[in-house]
Order: structure tokens, then sequence, then C-alpha cells
């Protein structure tokens, strides 16, 4: 294979890695708004996400016979799966969380392992109560079609992505217009908004934000609510990205996401995003070594394929850290003495 | 076993003496417990006999039993009784009952191999206070070490080099050795030589490392090509009577790994270390399943051969034991013993220089710095002494299982060994103990044993069979006991005093404190403050206490 029929393919894949990485980016936004509050890894996040996908799944499957526009559909189905999750989430602040402010740090991340071993079988009861397991999303008529397909004439970005090359389909095209769209909001939720004040102010002290007359319990209530909603979203364009979801999918991504929020530097916005972002264009990546290694030559990296892409996010994770030990985007916290 | 008790330190009047009690309760359970695993008894005894084979009373019965060693260390009872209950149990009452029921021993052996993993866990997590969230691919390597060389992957590893030699002969091995000597050399005089670390010693050092890891690797492979002739005499592996050898070899592994994994993440503080040991346990799991050649894959390697101990055998037959138990009694003697060591190298390092060093550093690490107390060499220790355990415990589980594959060494086992750790108290050996068997017997009997007796109810559902709900039940005990005790079942003296700082503040300060001291000595010029000589005996030693 030469250059110019290579070149196209591996722009597809890191244009599919950019896909991959919105997810990702969203799913590490409800854990890093969370540790920027409590200081705690969130581990019941990942089922908080996949509640949001089951949501997702039980809307598109009652809507499915009914003739409505397939966007109205996913609206209808982003709302349902950020207000269940966003609601979970504060009940799992107010009973696992809430009650050991003052206690170790390690304690709350004992409870959010058993939050999340708890949410875990309750999903997997409620829907095997309908005898299902693995919950395939049935998307509107037209979603899993190609964004500007060969033949059709479109104008603006679909013309623009296939001058480049780039061939999406339409579903990815909605994700990342999605993930956007909520990045924006949440963006103008945190930085422009009394809420968003407020929650910073708490976020940097505690007990100072309190004394100002903050009430710290309201705000880290609202950062969950606003987690978890941002946790509905991810899982609904989880689903619509990989198809199927069951009650223990969430673990996998959520551990990738959570290494995101961390190679962003935790506690950071955009470095979430930026993080979420460079694992997926690098799962991507090493998912398709073999097929670089047939190209070159090279036996040794014919060997490496899509099982070693949690290694590959993991050890990029490892690099990073040790030349910047507070991640891409974060903030180095001086310790005074 | 520390000194006092947790919960005798916090009373101020003395327990009353249960020393009746407890020979009782001993002699109970333990009738209970044989009876009920020996089968033509229970047939005899009809309606009563199919009551004790019910899963759950069996569970509730195994569960009583263990009890027993909990309640001797907990009351106040004669010395004797302590002894016989503990000893008689573990050492008597157990493998009896064994006998009729192997899985009593297996369960046995797996209650004390996640008591030694949790009792390493609890010196990286609770002592030293680095949240390790990968703490299980140290065991994978103390398992994957004994697992390759006692099974027949290692004679198809050798075949493997044997057709695969490359240019390699006896020049290699002497350029490897070479390589291996003088970059360790190297590196060791870095190390002497740095006082404070530059751009030019840490350069030279990563060089040499480098140099040491090809040294290795190309010793390595020239042993490996050098031996391909033997492989057709290892067809069932090597020796067992290399068992002894490899007990200090996986030691020694984890050790190293737990070093080589240790040194470039160490300077991460918190979240960011607990995320890159996750990852790295992880990279462990993920290069177990896929480099076919040496653990087999997701397959496995199988069958893994226990050590041979000829004189132990022939005591196990003449005790009454069947062939196919001997190893398995053997394992569960061997691991008695380890664990007694382990617990006793603890409680020594506890007390130690380096176990003061792990505390200072885990309350505040800048403070224990300004302290003098090297970070990253105390830091390694704590990881290596945590990964040494683990690893020799994972030998023993290979020999167990006679099995090992990647299964056995995902997130949720370091996540589980973590929650040991924490529901048991973080700190205090006895309560990681007691943790570790908490867990295991939840998982390995008690929930199980839900399931299996509800499985033909009529009116439970499929889906809310407990059997199917371990998750559920699991996660809700973990909740419910950080919610009611968030320090744990048996928290450490230490912590206690830590974290009810509030409620002894009174006796702390200088009008609760003062009568006490005059009442001491005669010398104290003004209530609260120590006198001088107090002041140095407690700086130097810790001995010099009054």
């Amino acid at each position: 294979m030469d250059l110019a029929t290579l070149l196209p393919f591996v722009v597809n894949v890191i244009a599919g890695g950019l896909v991959l990485g919105f997810v990702y980016a969203i799913i590490a936004l409800g854990y890093t708004m969370v540790y920027g509050v409590l200081q705690l890894i969130n581990f019941a996040h990942s089922e908080v996400f996949v509640t949001g996908a089951v949501v997702g799944f039980e809307v598109f499957r009652v809507l499915a016979p009914n003739p409505m526009n397939g966007y109205l559909k996913l609206l209808i189905a982003l709302v349902a799966a950020m207000i269940v999750s966003g609601l979970l989430n504060v009940l799992i602040e107010r009973l696992a969380y809430r009650p050991l402010r003052n206690a170790p740090k390690l304690v709350p991340l004992i409870t959010a392992i058993g939050v999340s071993l708890i949410l875990q079988d309750v999903l997997r009861i409620i829907e095997g109560f309908q005898g299902r397991f693995d919950l395939t999303y049935t998307l509107p008529a037209g979603f899993s079609g190609r964004f500007c397909a060969e033949g059709s004439s479109c104008a603006g970005l679909g013309n623009v992505l296939r001058t480049v090359g780039i061939d999406l389909q339409l579903k990815d095209v909605i994700l990342i217009v999605v993930a956007l769209l909520s990045l924006a909001v949440l963006n103008y939720l945190v930085n422009r908004t009394r809420l968003g004040k407020a929650i910073r102010a708490v976020a940097q002290d505690r007990v100072t934000a309190g004394l100002m007359g903050i009430d710290a319990n309201r705000m880290i209530s609202a950062t969950f609510l606003i987690g978890g909603a941002l946790g509905g979203i991810s899982g609904v364009l989880f689903g619509i990205k990989f198809g199927t979801v069951n009650a223990y999918s969430g673990f996998d991504p959520g551990i990738i996401a959570f290494t995101a929020a961390v190679l962003g530097g935790i506690g950071s916005i955009p470095g979430a995003v930026l993080g979420g972002l460079v694992l997926g264009v690098i799962q991507n990546l090493i998912g398709v070594t073999n097929i670089f290694g047939q190209l070159l030559g090279i036996a040794n990296l014919e060997a490496i394929d899509a099982s070693y892409q949690r290694i590959g996010a993991f050890i990029v994770l490892v690099l990073i850290l040790i030349f910047k030990p507070t991640g891409l985007l974060g903030k180095s916290n001086v310790e005074k003495v | 076993m520390t000194a006092a008790g947790p919960a005798l330190s916090r009373r101020a009047r003395p327990l009353p003496d249960r020393t009746v009690l407890l020979v009782l309760t001993f002699l109970a359970t333990s009738a209970l417990l044989l009876l009920s695993h020996n089968g033509p008894l229970l047939e005899r005894l009809g309606a009563l006999g199919a009551v004790l084979r019910n899963p759950i009373v069996e569970a509730v019965v195994v569960s009583l039993f263990l009890a027993n060693v909990l309640f001797a260390y907990l009351w106040r009872a004669a010395p004797w009784a302590k002894a016989l209950v503990g000893l008689g149990s573990l050492l008597l009452v157990l493998p009896w009952a064994g006998q009729e029921d192997t899985s009593l021993l297996d369960l046995s052996i797996q209650i004390m191999i996640f008591a030694a993993l949790a009792l390493g866990l609890n010196i990286v997590v609770g002592l030293a206070g680095l949240l390790d969230l990968g703490y299980v691919a140290f065991f994978a390597v103390g398992a994957y070490v004994w697992g390759i060389f006692a099974s027949p992957r290692f004679a198809e590893i050798l075949r493997y080099y044997g057709e695969n030699p490359g240019g390699t002969n006896e020049l290699t091995l002497a350029l490897g050795l070479f390589l291996t000597a003088i970059t360790a050399a190297s590196m060791i005089y870095i190390r002497r030589r740095t006082v404070r670390p530059t751009r030019a010693s840490s350069w030279s050092f990563g060089l040499a490392s480098f140099g040491l890891i090809a040294g290795l690797i190309l010793t390595g492979r020239a042993l490996l090509v050098l031996n391909a002739g033997a492989a057709a005499g290892l067809a069932t592996g090597i020796h067992p009577s290399f068992f002894w050898l490899f007990l200090a070899l996986s030691v020694l592994a984890a050790a190293v790994v737990g070093v080589l994994i240790g040194l470039p993440v160490l300077r991460l503080k918190g979240d960011y270390l607990a995320i890159i040991t996750l990852g790295l346990g992880e990279v462990i799991r993920v290069l177990a399943n896929n480099l076919d050649l040496y653990s087999a894959g997701s397959q496995g390697i199988t069958p893994i051969r226990s050590a041979s101990v000829p004189w132990f055998d022939r005591l196990a037959g003449a005790l009454g034991f069947q062939p196919d138990q001997y190893y398995l009694l053997f394992l569960y003697v061997l691991v008695l013993i380890l664990i007694a060591v382990i617990l006793l190298v603890n409680v020594r390092l506890d007390r130690s220089r380096i176990g003061r060093a792990w505390i200072a550093i885990r309350d505040d690490e800048v403070a224990a710095q300004a302290m003098g107390v090297p970070l990253v060499q105390t830091k390694l220790i704590a990881f290596a002494t945590g990964a040494s355990f683990a690893g020799v415990m994972g030998m023993i589980f290979a020999a167990k299982q006679t099995f090992v594959s990647p299964e056995s060494f995902n997130i949720f086992q370091s996540i589980g060994v973590l929650s040991m750790v924490i529901l048991g108290g973080m700190g205090s050996f006895p309560g990681v103990i007691l943790g570790a068997a908490v867990v295991t017997l939840l998982n390995l009997r008690i929930l199980p044993g839900l399931g299996e007796a509800t499985a033909n109810v009529p009116w439970i559902p499929q889906q809310v069979n407990p059997g199917q709900l371990q998750r559920l039940v699991f996660g809700i005990i973990l909740v419910t006991i950080m919610l009611l005790r968030p320090e744990g079942l048996l928290p450490s003296r230490r912590r206690v005093l830590e974290l009810h700082h509030d409620d002894n503040q009174e006796d702390d300060s200088a009008q609760g404190a003062g009568p006490a001291l005059t009442a001491g000595g005669g010398d104290v010029f003004s209530p609260g403050y120590a006198t001088r000589k107090e002041d140095e005996s407690a700086g130097t030693t810790g001995r010099g206490k009054p």
C-alpha cells in the first residue's frame, strides 16, 4: 500500500478516534466535576452512565413504532437519561457520600465501589425481569447511514469532509454535535452563572465558601446533579456509538474515562475533554497497529492488536504523568507548609 | 498480634473474664463443624442431618467456627484457653473436618491467602498511605513465576527457543552477564555519588537502567536457548523439590516488580498514584492475556505442580488423609506458617523506624520529608514489602488451584483486597485479617450458600435469586459497614486515637494531664509541660517511657 491510500486511512482512524474521544470526554467530565468539588474518585459514575444508557435504550425502544422525527426521539432520550442519571447521582451522594464527609478519604471510595456493585445488579435485575441482558439500541432510520453518502449532493461541512476523505456515519456526526453542545452549556453554566461561581467557590475552599453564605451541601448536590446529567448524556451517546449496552459494560469506559480525566489534569474541565480526545485517538490507532505492521513488514507490530488498546492508554498516561505529574492541563498544586 | 486489643484500650473497666465461655464456644462450634462435615453420621441423624446439610446452615457453621479464633483474640481469657482455642481450631479441628470435606481446606487456604494479601496491601495503603489499586499484579507475578516453571509451559518455551535460536551462543551469555553486572554496578555507583539529583545524574541513571534491562533480557534469552535441549526432560515442569527455591524467587520477583513499578510513579500522589497503579495492574493482566508463549494466553496454564514432601505425605497418610488431599493439607500448613511469619514481620516493621517513617509519610508527606525521612526510599520499601507478600501467596495460589489464568488477576481482585483492608480497619493487623476472612467467607461460602439454598424456592424469581445477587449483597454490606463503622471492624489503636482526638482533648490539655504528670514524678515544674528529661527520652527511641 502506498502513501496515497494510507493517508486517508490514517485520517479516518483519527476521525473515528475523535468520535470515541468525545464519548470518553463527556464521561470524564462527570468524574472530574465530582473530583473537583469533593476530591473523591466517584467509582459509581460508570454505573450512573450505564443507567443513562439503559434509559436511552428504553426510550428508543418505546418510541420505535412511533412515526416521530428521529431527532425528536433523540432529544427525548437525552432529556430522560439526564433527569434519571442526575437524580440518581444526587441520591447516591446523599446516601453514600454525605454521611462520610469528614471520614478518611478512602472510606467514601469504598462506599463508591459498593454503590457501583449495587447499581450493576439493580440494573441487571430490572432489565432481567423483561428477559433482556444485552440491550441493543434500535436507532431511528437513517442514523446508521453514511453522513453525506456517495452520489448525493451535500453542502457545507459534508462537502469538506468528503473532500478530505473522512467517511463518517450520521450518528457519529450527531454524537459530536451533542457532545459539543453539552460542553458549551456546561462551560456557560460553570463560568458564567452564579451557580457556577458558587460551585467553584466550594471546590476551592468549602469552609470559607460557607462563611461567604454559600450552602456547600446544596452546591455539592448541584454538582452531582450536573455530573449525573452529563453521565446520562454520555450513556445515550455510548449506546448510539456502540449499539449494545449491558449492566456491566460501564466498567471499561469508566476506567478509560477516569484515565482521561487524570491525563488532562483531574479537576480541570478542558483537561478532561482533551484527555478524552487524546485517549480516543490513541485507542483507535493502537487498534490498527497490526495493519501498520503488515504494511511496513514489522512482525512485532503485527502482534499488537485491539486487545492492547487499554495498555496503550495507560502507558501514555504513565509517560505523561512522569513528565508532567499534574496532567496535561492540571494546575500544579504547590503545597504550603 | 499487638499487645492489647483496640477494644481493650478504649474501655476503662477491664472486660469480664470469659475463659469458660471461650472454651465452651470452642467445643460447641468444633463439635458442630465436625458433625456437619461427617457424611455417614449425618445420614444416621435423619431430619437433623438434612438441616445440617443445608448450604446456609453449613456456611453459618463454618463462620461460627472461624469466629472462635476471633473470640480468642478479642475476649479476656486465660492464656492457656486462648492458645488452646487458637491452635486447636487451626491445627486440629479444621484439618480434621477438612478430611471429610476437602472444600473446607480449600476455603481456609483461600482465606489465609487473602489475609496475607490484605496484610501486604495494609502496609502500602494503611501504613504508608499510598493508594494502590493494582496490587493484584504482584500476586500475578508470584503465580506466574511458579506456574510457568512447574507446568509443561516451561518445556514449550524451551522448545520454542530451541527452534528460534537466532544468533545466540555462549558469547551472548557472556555479553549479557557482563552488561548486567556493569550496569548494575554503575547504577549503584551513581546512586551513591549523587547527593542531589541533577539532570546528568538522572539521565545516566536512566541509561544504566535501560542497559540493565537489556542485559537481563540477553542473559535470559541466552540461558533459554542454551538449555533448549533439556525440554524433553521437562515435560511436566521442573522437579517439585525446586518449590522452596521458587518460594524465595517469587518473593524476590514480586519485590523487584514492586520496585520497578514504584520507581517511576512514586513521585505522584493520591489519586494520580491510584490510577497509575490501576493501569499498571491492568498492563500486567493484558500482557498475561496476550503473551501466549509464556502465559498460554487466556486459556491459562495447567497443570501446575505443588511441592512434594515425602515425609509430610507419609504423615498425612498416617493421619487418614486421601492421597489427593496431601498437597492441600501441605499447602494449608505452609500457608499457616507463612501467615505467622508475615504477621511477625508486620508487627516488627510497624514498631521499627521504617514503620514510623511510613506513618509519618501517610500523615504528612512534606513534614516527614522536612524531618529527614527519605521519601522515595521509604515508599519503595513499603511497595516492595507489600509486593513480596503478594508474590509468595500468588505462588501458593497457583499450586493450590493447579491452574492460573489472567482472569484471576483482574481489577476486581485488587478492589476486593482493598475493601478487605478498609473493612477490617486500615493499619490494624487483626482487623485486616478479620476483613479478609469476612469478605472471603461472604464471597465463597455465605452468598453461594444462600443462592444454592434458594435456587429451588418457587416464589423467588430466577432474577432475584441470591446466588445471582452476590454483587448487590456485597455492595450493600460494604456501604452499610462503612456508614456505620468508618474506622473499620477492628480499628487500630493509633487510628482510633486520631479519629477520636476531639473526645480525648480534655485529657491531653494542660489541666487534664497535670495531676497525672505530677503524680508520676516530683520534678515537674509547670503542669502540663513535660520535663526536659522526658522530652529527650521520647525523642530518642521511645523505650524510655515511664
